[in-house]
Protein backbone atom coordinates (compact mmCIF):
# COMPACT_ATOMS: atom_id res chain seq x y z
CA UNK A 1 0.00 0.00 0.00
CA UNK A 2 1.29 3.72 -0.28
CA UNK A 3 2.12 5.09 2.71
CA UNK A 4 -0.24 8.35 4.70
CA UNK A 5 -0.10 10.01 7.54
CA UNK A 6 -1.53 8.55 10.61
CA UNK A 7 -3.20 10.98 13.37
CA UNK A 8 -5.20 10.06 16.07
CA UNK A 9 -8.09 12.20 16.79
CA UNK A 10 -8.71 13.31 20.24
CA UNK A 11 -12.67 14.80 19.50
CA UNK A 12 -15.48 14.37 17.23
CA UNK A 13 -14.36 17.83 16.24
CA UNK A 14 -11.23 17.34 15.40
CA UNK A 15 -11.49 13.96 13.25
CA UNK A 16 -14.28 16.24 11.28
CA UNK A 17 -12.08 19.38 11.21
CA UNK A 18 -9.20 16.90 10.00
CA UNK A 19 -10.93 15.08 6.84
CA UNK A 20 -13.05 18.57 5.88
CA UNK A 21 -9.46 20.05 5.51
CA UNK A 22 -7.87 17.23 3.61
CA UNK A 23 -10.10 15.66 1.14
CA UNK A 24 -8.13 12.95 1.30
CA UNK A 25 -7.78 12.23 4.14
CA UNK A 26 -9.57 9.22 5.87
CA UNK A 27 -11.37 7.97 8.92
CA UNK A 28 -10.26 4.43 10.30
CA UNK A 29 -11.99 2.88 13.03
CA UNK A 30 -12.13 -1.29 13.17
CA UNK A 31 -10.45 -0.79 9.48
CA UNK A 32 -11.26 -4.71 8.27
CA UNK A 33 -12.36 -2.97 5.37
CA UNK A 34 -10.30 -0.24 4.85
CA UNK A 35 -6.67 -2.11 5.06
CA UNK A 36 -7.58 -4.32 3.09
CA UNK A 37 -8.84 -2.03 0.16
CA UNK A 38 -5.34 0.24 0.84
CA UNK A 39 -3.41 -3.08 0.31
CA UNK A 40 -4.83 -3.22 -3.42
CA UNK A 41 -4.56 0.33 -3.66
CA UNK A 42 -8.17 0.79 -4.22
CA UNK A 43 -7.83 3.93 -1.52
CA UNK A 44 -4.88 6.18 -1.21
CA UNK A 45 -5.11 8.59 1.89
CA UNK A 46 -3.24 11.09 2.11
CA UNK A 47 -3.99 10.84 6.19
CA UNK A 48 -5.40 8.32 8.38
CA UNK A 49 -7.75 9.80 10.77
CA UNK A 50 -8.07 7.07 13.62
CA UNK A 51 -11.13 7.41 15.45
CA UNK A 52 -11.48 4.14 17.10
CA UNK A 53 -10.37 6.09 20.64
CA UNK A 54 -13.10 8.14 20.73
CA UNK A 55 -16.14 7.78 23.06
CA UNK A 56 -19.57 6.42 21.24
CA UNK A 57 -19.06 2.94 22.38
CA UNK A 58 -22.14 3.03 24.78
CA UNK A 59 -25.75 1.55 23.72
CA UNK A 60 -28.48 3.70 25.21
CA UNK A 61 -32.16 3.51 25.67
CA UNK A 62 -33.50 6.32 24.09
CA UNK A 63 -36.83 8.66 25.49
CA UNK A 64 -38.91 6.81 23.15
CA UNK A 65 -37.97 3.06 23.98
CA UNK A 66 -35.93 2.54 21.46
CA UNK A 67 -32.12 1.91 21.47
CA UNK A 68 -29.42 4.16 20.49
CA UNK A 69 -26.00 2.86 19.35
CA UNK A 70 -22.76 4.67 19.30
CA UNK A 71 -20.94 4.55 16.01
CA UNK A 72 -17.66 2.98 17.72
CA UNK A 73 -19.77 -0.43 19.16
CA UNK A 74 -18.49 -3.21 17.98
CA UNK A 75 -20.42 -5.97 15.83
CA UNK A 76 -19.77 -8.36 18.31
CA UNK A 77 -20.92 -5.82 21.31
CA UNK A 78 -24.04 -5.00 19.27
CA UNK A 79 -24.96 -8.55 18.61
CA UNK A 80 -24.12 -9.41 22.63
CA UNK A 81 -26.22 -7.07 23.78
CA UNK A 82 -28.84 -8.25 25.89
CA UNK A 83 -31.40 -5.51 24.74
CA UNK A 84 -30.61 -6.27 21.32
CA UNK A 85 -30.99 -10.40 21.74
CA UNK A 86 -33.97 -9.86 23.63
CA UNK A 87 -35.97 -6.86 21.39
CA UNK A 88 -34.44 -6.82 18.18
CA UNK A 89 -33.04 -10.65 17.69
CA UNK A 90 -33.04 -10.21 14.21
CA UNK A 91 -30.34 -7.45 13.96
CA UNK A 92 -28.36 -9.93 16.40
CA UNK A 93 -28.89 -12.49 14.02
CA UNK A 94 -27.93 -10.71 10.90
CA UNK A 95 -24.63 -9.39 12.68
CA UNK A 96 -23.85 -12.64 13.57
CA UNK A 97 -23.98 -14.04 10.18
CA UNK A 98 -21.69 -11.65 8.64
CA UNK A 99 -17.79 -12.27 8.46
CA UNK A 100 -16.44 -13.62 11.41
CA UNK A 101 -15.49 -13.54 15.08
CA UNK A 102 -12.41 -12.35 14.71
CA UNK A 103 -13.99 -9.59 12.25
CA UNK A 104 -16.78 -9.00 14.12
CA UNK A 105 -14.50 -8.40 17.34
CA UNK A 106 -12.82 -5.72 15.26
CA UNK A 107 -15.49 -3.95 13.12
CA UNK A 108 -17.81 -0.88 14.43
CA UNK A 109 -20.98 -0.52 13.55
CA UNK A 110 -19.90 2.72 11.18
CA UNK A 111 -17.31 0.85 9.65
CA UNK A 112 -19.68 -1.71 8.83
CA UNK A 113 -22.56 1.16 7.06
CA UNK A 114 -19.25 2.02 5.17
CA UNK A 115 -17.65 -1.23 4.14
CA UNK A 116 -17.67 -1.12 -0.03
CA UNK A 117 -18.64 -4.24 -2.26
CA UNK A 118 -16.91 -6.84 -2.73
CA UNK A 119 -17.63 -7.09 -6.83
CA UNK A 120 -14.25 -8.48 -7.57
CA UNK A 121 -14.25 -5.98 -10.72
CA UNK A 122 -13.83 -3.21 -8.34
CA UNK A 123 -11.63 -4.83 -6.26
CA UNK A 124 -9.16 -5.76 -9.20
CA UNK A 125 -7.59 -2.60 -10.67
CA UNK A 126 -6.52 -4.52 -13.97
CA UNK A 127 -9.97 -3.90 -14.56
CA UNK A 128 -11.96 -0.94 -15.22
CA UNK A 129 -14.47 0.17 -13.15
CA UNK A 130 -17.09 3.01 -12.43
CA UNK A 131 -17.17 2.54 -8.83
CA UNK A 132 -13.36 3.41 -8.97
CA UNK A 133 -12.89 5.93 -11.54
CA UNK A 134 -16.58 7.49 -13.09
CA UNK A 135 -16.91 6.53 -17.27
CA UNK A 136 -14.39 3.97 -17.10
CA UNK A 137 -16.96 0.87 -17.68
CA UNK A 138 -18.78 -1.51 -15.48
CA UNK A 139 -17.15 -5.31 -16.61
CA UNK A 140 -19.14 -6.69 -14.84
CA UNK A 141 -22.27 -6.10 -16.18
CA UNK A 142 -21.05 -8.28 -19.32
CA UNK A 143 -18.50 -10.69 -16.88
CA UNK A 144 -19.21 -12.97 -14.45
CA UNK A 145 -22.21 -11.59 -12.84
CA UNK A 146 -23.37 -14.51 -10.20
CA UNK A 147 -23.32 -12.66 -7.23
CA UNK A 148 -24.52 -9.18 -9.09
CA UNK A 149 -27.52 -6.97 -8.54
CA UNK A 150 -30.84 -7.85 -9.69
CA UNK A 151 -33.01 -4.71 -8.35
CA UNK A 152 -32.19 -1.43 -8.80
CA UNK A 153 -28.37 -1.57 -10.98
CA UNK A 154 -27.82 0.84 -13.55
CA UNK A 155 -26.00 0.29 -16.54
CA UNK A 156 -22.96 1.87 -14.82
CA UNK A 157 -22.97 -0.46 -11.97
CA UNK A 158 -24.48 -3.67 -10.73
CA UNK A 159 -22.54 -4.42 -8.00
CA UNK A 160 -24.03 -5.29 -4.37
CA UNK A 161 -24.09 -3.82 -0.78
CA UNK A 162 -22.38 -6.75 1.22
CA UNK A 163 -24.05 -5.93 4.81
CA UNK A 164 -25.75 -8.21 6.80
CA UNK A 165 -26.36 -5.72 9.43
CA UNK A 166 -27.92 -2.82 7.14
CA UNK A 167 -30.56 -4.98 5.73
CA UNK A 168 -31.79 -6.01 9.45
CA UNK A 169 -31.64 -1.94 10.13
CA UNK A 170 -33.30 -1.03 7.14
CA UNK A 171 -35.89 -3.46 8.15
CA UNK A 172 -35.76 -1.71 11.85
CA UNK A 173 -36.37 1.71 10.51
CA UNK A 174 -33.02 3.20 12.36
CA UNK A 175 -31.78 5.99 11.77
CA UNK A 176 -28.15 7.67 11.19
CA UNK A 177 -26.66 10.40 13.02
CA UNK A 178 -23.77 12.25 11.29
CA UNK A 179 -21.80 14.96 12.44
CA UNK A 180 -19.86 16.62 9.73
CA UNK A 181 -18.78 20.98 9.82
CA UNK A 182 -22.08 21.90 9.94
CA UNK A 183 -23.18 19.87 13.42
CA UNK A 184 -25.79 16.79 13.73
CA UNK A 185 -28.24 15.59 11.11
CA UNK A 186 -29.93 11.94 10.70
CA UNK A 187 -30.16 10.01 7.65
CA UNK A 188 -33.16 7.45 7.52
CA UNK A 189 -31.09 4.33 6.90
CA UNK A 190 -32.63 3.19 3.70
CA UNK A 191 -31.72 6.64 2.49
CA UNK A 192 -28.02 6.80 4.09
CA UNK A 193 -27.15 4.39 0.91
CA UNK A 194 -27.84 5.00 -2.56
CA UNK A 195 -28.60 3.36 -5.69
CA UNK A 196 -26.09 3.47 -8.29
CA UNK A 197 -26.94 5.56 -11.13
CA UNK A 198 -24.85 7.28 -12.98
CA UNK A 199 -22.52 7.75 -9.72
CA UNK A 200 -21.55 4.37 -8.34
CA UNK A 201 -18.45 5.91 -6.70
CA UNK A 202 -20.44 7.61 -4.00
CA UNK A 203 -22.16 4.63 -1.92
CA UNK A 204 -23.79 6.58 0.39
CA UNK A 205 -25.01 10.33 0.92
CA UNK A 206 -22.62 11.21 3.40
CA UNK A 207 -20.84 14.51 2.85
CA UNK A 208 -17.24 15.41 2.95
CA UNK A 209 -16.15 15.09 6.20
CA UNK A 210 -18.87 13.84 8.05
CA UNK A 211 -18.62 11.22 10.67
CA UNK A 212 -21.28 8.82 11.19
CA UNK A 213 -21.55 9.02 15.37
CA UNK A 214 -24.61 6.53 16.14
CA UNK A 215 -27.31 4.53 15.38
CA UNK A 216 -30.68 5.04 15.91
CA UNK A 217 -33.54 2.40 16.67
CA UNK A 218 -36.85 3.29 17.02
CA UNK A 219 -39.10 0.53 19.54
CA UNK A 220 -40.81 -2.13 17.21
CA UNK A 221 -43.54 -3.75 19.25
CA UNK A 222 -43.30 -6.96 17.14
CA UNK A 223 -39.82 -6.96 16.62
CA UNK A 224 -39.83 -10.17 18.25
CA UNK A 225 -41.24 -12.09 15.22
CA UNK A 226 -38.23 -10.96 13.81
CA UNK A 227 -35.90 -13.38 11.23
CA UNK A 228 -32.85 -13.13 9.44
CA UNK A 229 -32.35 -15.81 6.91
CA UNK A 230 -28.96 -15.35 4.78
CA UNK A 231 -28.11 -18.06 2.02
CA UNK A 232 -24.60 -18.38 0.42
CA UNK A 233 -22.40 -20.67 -1.02
CA UNK A 234 -20.84 -21.98 2.31
CA UNK A 235 -22.76 -22.24 5.37
CA UNK A 236 -20.22 -19.40 7.44
CA UNK A 237 -18.13 -17.11 6.74
CA UNK A 238 -19.23 -16.03 3.15
CA UNK A 239 -21.10 -13.00 1.96
CA UNK A 240 -24.84 -13.42 0.82
CA UNK A 241 -26.01 -14.24 -2.01
CA UNK A 242 -29.50 -13.60 -1.29
CA UNK A 243 -30.79 -12.37 2.52
CA UNK A 244 -34.17 -11.99 4.05
CA UNK A 245 -34.94 -9.57 6.97
CA UNK A 246 -38.57 -10.02 7.95
CA UNK A 247 -40.82 -9.33 11.00
CA UNK A 248 -44.43 -9.41 11.19
CA UNK A 249 -47.06 -8.65 13.68
CA UNK A 250 -50.38 -10.79 13.80
CA UNK A 251 -53.48 -10.33 15.91
CA UNK A 252 -55.57 -13.23 15.43
CA UNK A 253 -54.63 -14.44 12.28
CA UNK A 254 -54.46 -11.36 10.61
CA UNK A 255 -51.47 -9.23 9.65
CA UNK A 256 -51.49 -6.28 11.29
CA UNK A 257 -47.83 -4.81 10.00
CA UNK A 258 -45.18 -6.59 7.83
CA UNK A 259 -42.06 -5.65 7.44
CA UNK A 260 -39.51 -7.59 4.74
CA UNK A 261 -36.06 -6.26 3.85
CA UNK A 262 -33.48 -8.11 1.14
CA UNK A 263 -29.43 -8.33 1.23
CA UNK A 264 -27.33 -9.22 -2.04
CA UNK A 265 -29.20 -8.04 -4.41
CA UNK A 266 -28.94 -4.26 -4.98
CA UNK A 267 -26.44 -1.25 -4.27
CA UNK A 268 -28.27 -0.92 -0.78
CA UNK A 269 -29.98 -2.41 1.68
CA UNK A 270 -33.31 -3.00 -0.45
CA UNK A 271 -36.79 -2.52 1.72
CA UNK A 272 -39.40 -4.19 0.09
CA UNK A 273 -42.64 -1.51 0.93
CA UNK A 274 -44.69 -2.74 -1.72
CA UNK A 275 -44.83 -6.09 -0.07
CA UNK A 276 -45.14 -4.83 3.22
CA UNK A 277 -48.32 -2.91 1.97
CA UNK A 278 -49.91 -5.74 0.16
CA UNK A 279 -49.55 -8.33 3.49
CA UNK A 280 -51.46 -5.21 6.04
CA UNK A 281 -54.65 -7.18 6.79
CA UNK A 282 -54.04 -10.39 4.61
CA UNK A 283 -54.23 -13.56 7.08
CA UNK A 284 -51.20 -14.85 8.07
CA UNK A 285 -51.89 -18.50 8.15
CA UNK A 286 -52.28 -18.80 4.39
CA UNK A 287 -49.01 -19.15 2.54
CA UNK A 288 -50.20 -17.94 -0.33
CA UNK A 289 -50.28 -14.31 0.76
CA UNK A 290 -46.54 -14.58 1.16
CA UNK A 291 -46.12 -15.93 -2.27
CA UNK A 292 -47.86 -13.09 -3.56
CA UNK A 293 -45.60 -10.80 -1.28
CA UNK A 294 -42.83 -12.59 -2.67
CA UNK A 295 -44.23 -11.94 -6.16
CA UNK A 296 -44.58 -8.50 -5.79
CA UNK A 297 -41.21 -8.03 -4.05
CA UNK A 298 -39.02 -8.68 -6.86
CA UNK A 299 -41.27 -7.94 -9.40
CA UNK A 300 -38.93 -5.20 -10.83
CA UNK A 301 -36.06 -7.84 -10.63
CA UNK A 302 -33.71 -7.22 -13.81
CA UNK A 303 -31.13 -10.19 -14.67
CA UNK A 304 -28.02 -10.73 -15.23
CA UNK A 305 -26.30 -13.66 -17.78
CA UNK A 306 -25.52 -15.33 -14.51
CA UNK A 307 -27.54 -14.24 -11.58
CA UNK A 308 -31.17 -15.40 -12.69
CA UNK A 309 -31.31 -17.66 -10.44
CA UNK A 310 -31.44 -14.73 -7.39
CA UNK A 311 -34.83 -14.26 -8.52
CA UNK A 312 -36.49 -17.34 -7.34
CA UNK A 313 -34.03 -17.58 -4.82
CA UNK A 314 -35.21 -14.17 -3.33
CA UNK A 315 -39.08 -15.26 -3.68
CA UNK A 316 -37.93 -18.45 -1.79
CA UNK A 317 -36.52 -16.80 0.90
CA UNK A 318 -39.24 -14.10 1.09
CA UNK A 319 -41.19 -16.86 1.85
CA UNK A 320 -39.45 -19.29 4.20
CA UNK A 321 -38.75 -15.79 6.33
CA UNK A 322 -41.85 -14.79 6.75
CA UNK A 323 -43.81 -17.85 7.38
CA UNK A 324 -41.10 -18.07 10.93
CA UNK A 325 -42.12 -14.81 11.08
CA UNK A 326 -45.62 -15.63 11.11
CA UNK A 327 -45.23 -18.34 14.13
CA UNK A 328 -43.46 -15.95 16.03
CA UNK A 329 -39.83 -15.34 14.75
CA UNK A 330 -36.59 -17.28 16.06
CA UNK A 331 -33.60 -19.31 13.71
CA UNK A 332 -34.91 -20.60 10.60
CA UNK B 1 8.76 5.06 16.85
CA UNK B 2 5.46 3.14 17.95
CA UNK B 3 5.27 1.31 21.43
CA UNK B 4 3.73 -2.49 21.62
CA UNK B 5 2.59 -4.55 24.31
CA UNK B 6 3.38 -7.77 22.98
CA UNK B 7 3.44 -11.27 25.39
CA UNK B 8 3.86 -8.83 27.69
CA UNK B 9 6.67 -7.35 27.12
CA UNK B 10 6.68 -3.46 26.07
CA UNK B 11 8.43 -2.99 22.75
CA UNK B 12 9.58 -0.10 20.84
CA UNK B 13 9.74 -0.15 16.61
CA UNK B 14 9.89 2.41 14.06
CA UNK B 15 8.03 1.29 11.26
CA UNK B 16 5.57 3.09 8.82
CA UNK B 17 2.00 3.93 9.15
CA UNK B 18 1.12 1.65 6.46
CA UNK B 19 2.98 -1.79 8.37
CA UNK B 20 0.11 -4.53 9.67
CA UNK B 21 0.78 -5.90 13.20
CA UNK B 22 1.23 -9.06 11.57
CA UNK B 23 4.28 -7.72 9.73
CA UNK B 24 5.31 -5.83 12.69
CA UNK B 25 5.06 -8.95 14.77
CA UNK B 26 6.73 -10.91 12.03
CA UNK B 27 9.58 -8.81 10.35
CA UNK B 28 10.35 -6.73 13.23
CA UNK B 29 10.35 -8.83 15.82
CA UNK B 30 10.87 -11.80 14.89
CA UNK B 31 7.67 -13.20 16.42
CA UNK B 32 7.07 -15.90 12.94
CA UNK B 33 4.33 -17.84 14.77
CA UNK B 34 1.69 -15.69 13.38
CA UNK B 35 1.19 -16.96 9.96
CA UNK B 36 0.08 -14.89 6.35
CA UNK B 37 -1.97 -17.22 4.85
CA UNK B 38 -3.69 -14.82 2.28
CA UNK B 39 -3.02 -11.15 4.01
CA UNK B 40 -6.68 -10.10 3.26
CA UNK B 41 -9.01 -11.50 6.64
CA UNK B 42 -9.90 -14.51 4.71
CA UNK B 43 -7.85 -17.33 6.10
CA UNK B 44 -7.44 -16.73 9.69
CA UNK B 45 -3.57 -17.95 10.14
CA UNK B 46 -2.85 -14.56 11.43
CA UNK B 47 -5.37 -15.11 14.67
CA UNK B 48 -4.01 -12.96 17.62
CA UNK B 49 -5.37 -11.53 20.68
CA UNK B 50 -5.85 -7.89 21.07
CA UNK B 51 -6.77 -7.44 24.78
CA UNK B 52 -7.97 -11.27 24.96
CA UNK B 53 -10.11 -10.71 21.63
CA UNK B 54 -9.17 -12.83 18.57
CA UNK B 55 -8.37 -10.41 15.61
CA UNK B 56 -7.08 -10.75 12.74
CA UNK B 57 -3.29 -8.93 12.90
CA UNK B 58 -3.27 -8.48 9.07
CA UNK B 59 -6.40 -6.17 9.01
CA UNK B 60 -4.90 -3.48 11.38
CA UNK B 61 -2.32 -1.51 11.28
CA UNK B 62 0.42 -1.58 14.03
CA UNK B 63 -0.03 2.10 15.00
CA UNK B 64 -3.45 1.51 16.03
CA UNK B 65 -2.63 -0.79 18.33
CA UNK B 66 -0.16 0.95 20.74
CA UNK B 67 -1.34 0.66 24.57
CA UNK B 68 -3.12 -3.00 23.88
CA UNK B 69 -2.29 -6.09 25.32
CA UNK B 70 -1.29 -8.06 22.31
CA UNK B 71 -1.07 -12.16 23.19
CA UNK B 72 0.46 -14.45 19.96
CA UNK B 73 0.80 -17.82 19.46
CA UNK B 74 4.41 -17.65 21.18
CA UNK B 75 3.28 -17.00 24.55
CA UNK B 76 0.76 -20.08 25.12
CA UNK B 77 3.36 -22.43 26.26
CA UNK B 78 5.41 -21.61 29.00
CA UNK B 79 9.01 -23.44 28.05
CA UNK B 80 8.35 -27.30 27.04
CA UNK B 81 4.62 -26.61 29.63
CA UNK B 82 2.14 -26.39 26.44
CA UNK B 83 -1.01 -25.09 26.96
CA UNK B 84 -4.14 -27.17 27.37
CA UNK B 85 -5.33 -26.03 23.92
CA UNK B 86 -1.91 -26.94 22.17
CA UNK B 87 -2.41 -30.21 23.76
CA UNK B 88 -5.55 -30.95 22.61
CA UNK B 89 -4.66 -29.96 19.26
CA UNK B 90 -1.72 -32.46 19.52
CA UNK B 91 -3.82 -35.03 20.98
CA UNK B 92 -6.94 -34.87 18.62
CA UNK B 93 -4.77 -34.80 15.06
CA UNK B 94 -6.08 -30.90 15.06
CA UNK B 95 -3.45 -30.58 11.64
CA UNK B 96 -2.01 -31.79 9.01
CA UNK B 97 1.01 -29.38 8.03
CA UNK B 98 0.64 -26.80 10.73
CA UNK B 99 0.20 -23.75 8.72
CA UNK B 100 -3.17 -22.73 10.19
CA UNK B 101 -2.00 -24.22 13.35
CA UNK B 102 -1.05 -20.97 15.46
CA UNK B 103 -4.20 -19.08 14.12
CA UNK B 104 -6.53 -22.01 14.88
CA UNK B 105 -5.32 -22.12 18.55
CA UNK B 106 -5.25 -18.49 19.30
CA UNK B 107 -8.91 -18.99 17.82
CA UNK B 108 -9.87 -21.20 19.87
CA UNK B 109 -8.70 -19.91 22.91
CA UNK B 110 -10.84 -17.13 22.42
CA UNK B 111 -13.72 -19.29 21.73
CA UNK B 112 -13.59 -20.67 24.99
CA UNK B 113 -13.65 -17.06 26.75
CA UNK B 114 -16.53 -16.04 24.88
CA UNK B 115 -18.35 -19.32 25.70
CA UNK B 116 -17.36 -18.89 29.02
CA UNK B 117 -18.84 -14.95 28.95
CA UNK B 118 -21.94 -16.35 27.30
CA UNK B 119 -21.63 -14.95 23.98
CA UNK B 120 -24.16 -16.19 21.06
CA UNK B 121 -23.38 -17.42 17.44
CA UNK B 122 -25.51 -17.32 14.20
CA UNK B 123 -26.53 -20.46 15.13
CA UNK B 124 -27.40 -20.11 18.37
CA UNK B 125 -31.14 -21.74 18.72
CA UNK B 126 -32.33 -19.21 21.58
CA UNK B 127 -30.68 -15.89 21.46
CA UNK B 128 -31.16 -15.05 25.91
CA UNK B 129 -30.15 -18.68 26.00
CA UNK B 130 -26.20 -19.43 24.91
CA UNK B 131 -24.40 -22.16 25.12
CA UNK B 132 -22.35 -23.56 28.17
CA UNK B 133 -18.43 -25.21 27.32
CA UNK B 134 -20.19 -28.40 28.51
CA UNK B 135 -23.37 -28.06 26.00
CA UNK B 136 -21.55 -26.81 22.95
CA UNK B 137 -22.47 -28.36 19.94
CA UNK B 138 -20.61 -29.29 17.15
CA UNK B 139 -22.84 -27.23 14.82
CA UNK B 140 -21.70 -24.20 17.31
CA UNK B 141 -18.33 -24.98 17.07
CA UNK B 142 -17.74 -24.68 13.41
CA UNK B 143 -19.58 -21.33 12.55
CA UNK B 144 -17.64 -20.28 15.75
CA UNK B 145 -14.34 -21.22 13.76
CA UNK B 146 -15.39 -20.64 10.37
CA UNK B 147 -12.90 -17.75 10.63
CA UNK B 148 -9.83 -20.09 10.05
CA UNK B 149 -9.48 -22.11 7.08
CA UNK B 150 -7.46 -25.08 7.12
CA UNK B 151 -6.48 -26.50 3.33
CA UNK B 152 -5.40 -29.73 4.48
CA UNK B 153 -9.14 -30.06 5.79
CA UNK B 154 -8.00 -30.93 9.46
CA UNK B 155 -11.24 -29.58 10.25
CA UNK B 156 -12.85 -33.04 12.37
CA UNK B 157 -9.47 -32.80 14.41
CA UNK B 158 -9.80 -29.57 15.39
CA UNK B 159 -13.28 -29.38 16.31
CA UNK B 160 -12.25 -32.60 18.26
CA UNK B 161 -9.59 -30.42 20.09
CA UNK B 162 -12.09 -28.06 20.92
CA UNK B 163 -14.56 -30.25 22.75
CA UNK B 164 -11.18 -31.45 25.11
CA UNK B 165 -10.20 -28.16 25.32
CA UNK B 166 -14.28 -27.20 26.67
CA UNK B 167 -13.74 -30.36 28.93
CA UNK B 168 -15.95 -32.40 26.54
CA UNK B 169 -14.84 -36.28 25.46
CA UNK B 170 -14.46 -36.02 21.79
CA UNK B 171 -14.78 -38.97 19.92
CA UNK B 172 -11.66 -41.08 19.57
CA UNK B 173 -9.75 -40.90 16.22
CA UNK B 174 -10.60 -44.85 15.99
CA UNK B 175 -14.13 -43.89 16.03
CA UNK B 176 -14.31 -41.71 13.42
CA UNK B 177 -12.10 -43.87 11.59
CA UNK B 178 -14.77 -47.02 11.71
CA UNK B 179 -17.36 -44.12 10.89
CA UNK B 180 -15.71 -43.37 7.68
CA UNK B 181 -15.21 -47.10 6.79
CA UNK B 182 -19.05 -47.74 7.98
CA UNK B 183 -19.94 -44.70 5.54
Amino acid sequence: MKNFAYVRANSVEDAISRTTNDRQAMFIAGGTNLVDRLKVFLDEPSQLVDVSRLEMKQIERTNEGGLKIGALVTNTDLANHIEVRRNYPLLSRAILAGASQQIRNMATVGGNLMQRTRCPYYYDTAFPCNKRQLNTGCPAATGINRIHAILGASESCVAVNPSDMSVAMAALDATVEVQGMQGKREIPLIDFHRLPGNTPDRDTNLEPGELITAVILPPLSFAKSGVYLKLRDRASYAFALVSVATALEVAGEQIKNARVALGGVAHKPWRAMEAEEFLIGKAANNKSNFEQAAEIALKDAKTLAHNGFKVELSKRAIRRALTVSAQGGGIV
Amino acid sequence: MIKLKINGQFKTLDVEPRVTLLDALRENLGLTGSKKGCDHGQCGACTVLIDGQRAYSCLTLAVMQEDKEITTIEDLAKGDDLHPVQTAFLKNDGFQCGYCTPGQICASLALLDEVKNGSVSYVTADLNNPPTLASLSETEIKERMSGNLCRCSAYNGIVAAVQQAAGQTPPSPAASIEHSQAG
